[in-house]
């Protein structure tokens, strides 16, 4: 397919901010891909005229800026950047394994990541928070690879970038034990086979700032 | 070789009528199963075991779920009257207004709906309309998808019937023409397609619904 929106210079921007698992997502994908591009650092309680111009329906980061053309949502900037960088494919070409991983990039969207979000400061809802993990730590076990993008990571092993480090993050801030390796032995295994690749780790936001963040955030007051 | 497609669906459901267009418009012949959600089947559980919830498209014993990423299947498999538009930017954009009906106009109205008219909850659902509608302005066009029927119309199905349907049964008024003209008039336009109105449920059907809400 002809890529109609790549110049001799591509011009690739991305509003983002370090600490978000969904900008951290498309700095993956970029990276992955070797696309050179401009970070711009939002702050979220003061947010710039060009967000705002670029994502006037949720004013919210990630928005990639391709060429002067906006993409907002993080899920539909990957698979933006898969239509026009056909190298280091992130998504299968098998019309049933793509469908395959949709379906799992927006299950740890819908179902994962809210109910974990919920079991911060609330003891209560840790088993919740478990229960959609389940459905991932079977994924590993029945597909038997070492990502769930299979020998190398795909679109939802980049939307699992959350469990991989924040979830982590989260637990050592406040003290809590959402993905055990008793329970998920896979899914841990998988964090660590995830986080160490390069471009991941040059995508990920220093450890101690999230959990500060997390402390601060949630944590109980002295 | 001949393609088996199984559709396991609710016939009123907003996100069931979806694939359900799809097919219509790309002349995919299927097989109905209408599910009873409150006695589900052992094949529709053992088809989507993760959500358990209708639609799930099974095609030659494989099944999908979650009706945008059924959209986007059928759209791959069967390439006649593309559902997605074939440039990458205009195909991000229609990815992204779909998210947005699901994500952000459905829950709005619906939220509207159930509470029979309240005025706060309908100004809520009016500021998502309103994307809606300015899209439709900005655009010129007499469909989200261009001059034919595409991948944000069909998720946007709830807004031209089940909004109607609601007004009607529950005696509010949700879309009105003054604020949403152009919202109105691709209304009429979409549910008039031929494949549209085949995959859509009898209005009646729908209004049924409300009346026991």
């Amino acid at each position: 397919m002809k890529s109609v929106h790549r110049k001799m210079t591509d011009e690739v921007k991305l509003y983002g901010f370090p600490g978000s698992p969904f900008g951290c997502r498309v700095e993956t994908a970029l990276k992955l891909k070797g696309i050179k591009y401009e970070f711009i650092q939002e702050d979220l309680s003061n947010k710039s005229a060009d967000l705002l111009k670029y994502n006037p329906v949720h004013k919210k980061i990630p928005v990639l800026v391709h060429n002067g053309n906006p993409i907002a949502e993080s899920v539909v900037i990957i698979e933006y950047i898969d239509d026009i960088w056909k190298e280091v494919p992130i998504l299968p070409q098998d019309a049933y394994e793509k469908a395959q991983a949709r379906f799992w990039a927006k299950f740890i969207d819908d179902k994962c990541i809210p109910a974990i979000y919920n079991s911060y400061g609330n003891v209560e809802a840790v088993a919740e928070a478990t229960e959609p993990l389940q459905f991932l730590e079977n994924e590993l076990n029945v597909k038997g690879k070492k990502f769930f993008g299979g020998d190398n990571i795909g679109l939802v092993d980049i939307c699992a970038c959350y469990m991989a480090f924040w979830v982590g993050a989260a637990e050592e801030a406040l003290g809590i034990k959402i993905m055990t390796k008793e329970k998920f032995p896979k899914l841990k295994k998988w964090c660590d086979s995830y986080i160490n690749c390069q471009v991941v780790k040059d995508s990920l936001p220093p450890r101690e700032s999230l959990v500060a963040y997390y402390k601060w955030r949630f944590g109980k007051a002295e | 070789m001949s393609d088996i497609v199984k559709l396991y669906a609710f016939r009123g459901s907003p996100y069931s009528c979806r694939p359900e267009i799809a097919l219509k418009l790309k002349g995919v012949k299927y097989e109905f199963i209408q599910e009873d959600l409150k006695n589900k089947s052992a094949d529709l559980i053992k088809y989507n075991p993760v959500n358990k919830k209708v639609p799930v498209l099974v095609h030659n014993g494989n099944p999908i779920s979650e009706s945008v990423v059924i959209l986007e299947y059928i759209d791959e498999v069967w390439k006649g009257v593309p559902i997605l538009p074939q440039d990458a930017y205009e195909k991000a954009q229609a990815r992204f207004w779909a998210r947005f009906v699901d994500d952000k106009c459905i829950p709005a109205v619906f939220k509207a709906m159930v509470s029979r008219g309240e005025e706060q909850a309908v100004a809520e659902a009016h500021v998502q309309m309103q994307f809606l509608e300015n899209e439709l302005k900005a655009e010129g066009k007499k469909f989200f998808g261009g001059d034919n029927v595409g991948l944000v119309d069909i998720c946007a199905s709830y807004m031209a019937l089940w909004v109607g349907a609601a007004e009607e049964a529950l005696g509010i008024k949700l879309m009105p023409k003054d604020k949403f003209p152009k919202l109105i008039e691709w209304s009429d336009n979409y549910i008039n397609c031929p494949a549209v109105k085949d995959g859509l449920p009898p209005r009646e059907t729908v209004v049924g619904i409300y009346k026991t809400l």
